[in-house]
């Protein structure tokens, strides 16, 4: 298999695809992330002030899900029913857990009895986790690869249940995590900002072991996966990517502990951490879609449903981007912990 | 239930889940469609005459549009995957065609809308009226933009065109335009975005009636939400009766089949076909039992002729029907509903003229009974068109049996399951919260909010930024008698009271 690439339209929709998903983990992760910090942040203030902070903006941050799914329906149907098939329980795993966890931005607000409100937050705590827990599994289940026969899912009902998927969901939990500790260092201030610290740096550890173990179990799953990192050409291209996350993962630790840098510079180097990890995972599967056995080509649709598709996201894509950052910069700014909390 | 559940085949199986699943997210957009249009035109009103009381109007139904919006959204998403979970071969098969649509529509509507809720929610006093009124705008027409291409997928599947088959079996765009506009596209979607208007001012007026059985004549924001809703009614449920007709003339030129079941015709009338008002349709017999009809009345309506002939089910295989039972009732409840509505717009009127529109108790109590009839018919309506279209999945071409995944039966009754006990839990309690928000009305004393919890998932109280005071919604414009706290019992509780007072400095 060559690395080269010739950019017809199927490649373009990889690549959509798969910056569709990468925005969609670096917004909706930190707003999951701060459903996962509900754990350990048990007091009523506290919990206020981590949702009113993604409040205004986790809606549009999943929607970013549904492209991802629409998305890979449109151009690539074969490997979307394909993988839905397989991944059955996780999928439907993860969308209960997305409706519970969304409709407590809601709920919580509107329960009466105290019952009912720590109810709701334990459902956007729980929700939060097991969306990205199930999300790391299927991301997991991917790389590991997929039984197809035909057109169709050719593996078992527990394919998806191994040690390595599990170990993907904790990392992506635990990236989550990480994103939505970047968010508060960026919109909280004062004591509350010095506790978010100390558990960013708790938070590292686990996402650095966590990415080390992924990555030193990738290779040995599949054999193309091998050749890709410790094989001659693929070794140019893989070799920087995992000094790149050992630089990154230090800059990290030390921007999280006050180091160097201003508010956002945690969360940029944690970003670049999530598109390493995204360029590693590239570089074993490319060009499949579904591993070890469905290529690009062979799942996409056809020419006339890609240019048709093509047409609008080139025009919709900027104006979307456009007003998304708009509503970011409405909302921007400082949460004070203690105002409005007397 | 779990025994009767796994006893059944995983096809029935995913139709029921889909079924479940559609039919519980289709409540929340059936209403926030009309909704968004309705606070657009309220915040509009308020802009242009200057008046409080449309902003008053829009601070108490914003917080209703918020969990309404939130419960659709959620239950949406669960949709777009469950086209892959449970219908991968359809997917696969019909996804070059409709896969780009539902792309179109994230693209188009689903952006739109998240993208100005929360400006639409929290962001009045941060970016100023114009901007807040255009992400109103934003937000009612994205729920539009929404429904057509959604409509308009579901419009290929029942009158396919604009493709041909490829080798390996896959339906492949041959014509988008055939594709997005096929013939019964706009018919449908007048149908169905007018059921959503219906829908919206029958839940508004049955909460405005509410108010004032509870002798609330005197507050001007339940009455003008009354009477707002009330001409909606004269006006809306004549035009859909309307709509309708020409809706089902349309599916008697395309889908002959799924108007037989809908009229309970399981033989061919030669010379004039009867309209069945009640019946009991026995598939296997092929007849309707205890049927009470008006002889000719159906080809009257269907071809606007006493003596034309209509076919019945008869010249039907019968694998290539639809459950007729389901049809001829859904369908049934869905007409009936919708003159009732017309009825009680035709009163409003009367009481109207007479100048008893807040003071006509009976008037009222039809209203609030009628509340959420448009739920109901939407519903039954997308029964009657859903189940019409069975056996097939793309009418004539692709069948429903042939497009499921192949998922066992023992997974999709577990989903099945897990999706009714949550779907309960979470939405049972939307519904709640909707009823007991619905219950507590606008006070102009307090400007809309008071008497009720905190801030909807608001970013103000904690959010404020140096140079903008905390406001949004649920805060009052002025510090003028808001913010004694008084009557916030819970949410934010004595937090919020807190905020309202250091909002208005």
């Amino acid at each position: 298999m060559s690395l080269g690439v010739s950019f017809d339209l199927t490649v373009i929709w990889a690549l959509l695809l798969v910056a569709a998903v990468y925005i969609y983990v670096a917004l909706d992760g930190f707003d999951l992330g701060i459903g996962i910090l509900y754990a350990v942040f048990p007091e009523k203030r506290d919990r206020d002030l981590l949702m009113n902070s993604v409040a205004p903006v986790w809606d549009g941050n999943e929607t970013w899900l549904v492209l991802g799914g629409g998305g890979l329906m449109a151009a690539f149907p074969m490997a979307f029913g394909i993988l839905m098939t397989a991944l059955y329980p996780l999928i439907i795993l993860m969308l209960l857990a997305l409706v519970l966890r969304g409709v407590a931005f809601e709920f919580r607000w509107r329960a009466q009895s105290r019952v009912a409100k720590h109810g709701w937050d334990a459902a956007f705590a729980g929700g939060s986790l097991v969306a990205a827990l199930a999300q790391g599994m299927t991301l997991g289940a991917l790389v590991q690869g997929i039984e197809v026969s035909g057109r169709t899912y050719a593996g078992g009902w527990w394919d998806w249940l191994t040690p390595f998927t599990l170990l993907c969901g904790l990392a992506v939990a635990a990236g989550y995590t990480m994103l939505g500790i970047c968010w508060l260092m960026i919109k909280s201030q004062g004591a509350f900002r010095a506790r978010i610290r100390r558990w960013g740096l708790r938070v590292a550890v686990v996402l650095v072991g966590a990415i080390v173990l992924v990555s030193l179990a990738t290779p040995f799953l599949v054999g193309t996966y091998y050749m890709r990192w410790f094989a001659w050409p693929g070794l140019a291209l893989s070799a920087p990517v995992p000094i790149l996350v050992a630089v990154l993962a230090v800059l990290l630790v030390q921007s999280l502990r006050g180091r160097f840098g201003g508010d956002w510079v945690p969360m940029a180097l944690a970003q670049g951490l999530f598109l390493l990890c995204f360029l590693g995972l590239g570089i074993s599967l490319w060009p499949n879609v579904i591993p070890p056995d469905v290529s690009i080509w062979e799942a996409a649709a056809p020419e006339k449903s890609q240019v048709f598709m093509l047409v609008g996201a080139g025009i919709l894509l900027p104006i979307i981007l456009g007003y998304t950052a708009y509503a970011y910069w409405v909302f921007r700014g400082k949460i004070d912990p203690d105002e409005g909390y007397h | 239930m779990l025994d009767w559940l796994t006893g059944q085949e995983a096809l029935f199986l995913a139709r029921l889940q889909f079924a479940f699943t559609v039919s519980f997210h289709f409540i929340f957009p059936a209403f926030s469609i009309g909704l968004a249009s309705y606070l657009a035109v309220l915040n509009a009103f308020y802009l242009w005459t200057g008046k409080p009381i449309y902003l008053e109007l829009f601070r108490f139904w914003v917080k209703i549009f918020a969990v309404t919006f939130a419960m659709g959204v959620v239950s949406g998403i669960v949709m777009s995957y469950q086209f892959g979970t449970n219908w991968a071969v359809f997917s696969d098969l019909a996804g070059p065609v409709v896969g780009p649509l539902m792309a179109y529509e994230v693209l188009t509507a689903f952006f739109l809308e998240a993208g100005f809720l929360g400006i639409m929610l929290f962001g009045r006093q941060k970016v100023g009226p114009g901007l807040h009124m255009f992400a109103t705008a934003m937000v009612a027409v994205g729920t539009a933009i929404s429904a057509t291409w959604i409509i308009s997928v579901n419009s290929w599947m029942q009158t396919p065109q604009g493709y041909i088959i490829g080798e390996n079996g896959q339906f492949l765009p041959a014509d988008w335009w055939e594709i997005i506009f096929t013939p019964s596209f706009p018919y449908r979607l007048a149908h169905t975005l007018t059921a959503a208007y219906l829908t919206t001012a029958f839940i508004v007026g049955g909460v405005g009636a509410w108010h004032l059985l509870k002798g609330r004549q005197k507050n001007a924001s339940v009455r003008v939400m009354f009477s707002m809703a009330m001409w909606m009614a004269a006006v809306v449920a004549p035009l859909q009766i309307l709509i309708g007709d020409q809706h089902g003339l349309n599916t008697l030129e395309h889908q002959p089949v799924k108007v037989m079941a809908m009229e309970g015709h399981f033989d061919s009338h030669p010379d004039g076909a009867p309209l069945y008002l009640f019946g009991w349709p026995d598939q296997e017999e092929g007849r309707l039992r205890y049927a009470l009809g008006i002889p000719k009345l159906s080809s009257l309506i269907l071809k606007h002729h006493w003596d034309a002939p209509l076919e019945g089910l008869d010249t039907v295989p019968d694998d290539e029907e639809p459950p007729v039972a389901v049809v001829f009732w859904s369908f049934r409840i869905m007409v009936g509903l919708g003159f009732l509505m017309l009825g009680v717009g035709m009163w409003s009127l009367w009481a109207r003229v007479r100048g008893r529109l807040y003071d006509d108790r009976w008037l009222h109590r039809a209203a609030l009974v009628m509340g959420p009839s448009g739920l109901v018919a939407v519903i039954a309506g997308w029964v009657t068109t859903e189940v019409g279209r069975q056996p097939w999945v793309v009418h004539g071409v692709l069948r429903t049996a042939e497009g499921v995944s192949p998922v066992g039966a023992q997974a999709v009754s577990a989903s099945l399951m897990a999706f009714v006990v949550i779907y309960f839990v979470v939405f049972g309690a939307g519904v709640l919260y909707l009823l007991k928000l619905m219950s507590e009305p606008p006070d102009p004393t307090k400007r809309g909010m008071r008497a009720e919890p905190g801030p909807i998932r608001t970013a103000s109280p904690g959010f404020s930024t140096a140079t903008v005071p905390p406001e949004d919604e649920m805060l009052p414009d002025t510090n003028s008698d808001t913010d004694n706290g008084e009557g916030r019992t819970q949410g934010r509780g004595g937090d919020a009271g807190e905020d309202d007072g250091k909002g208005g400095q």
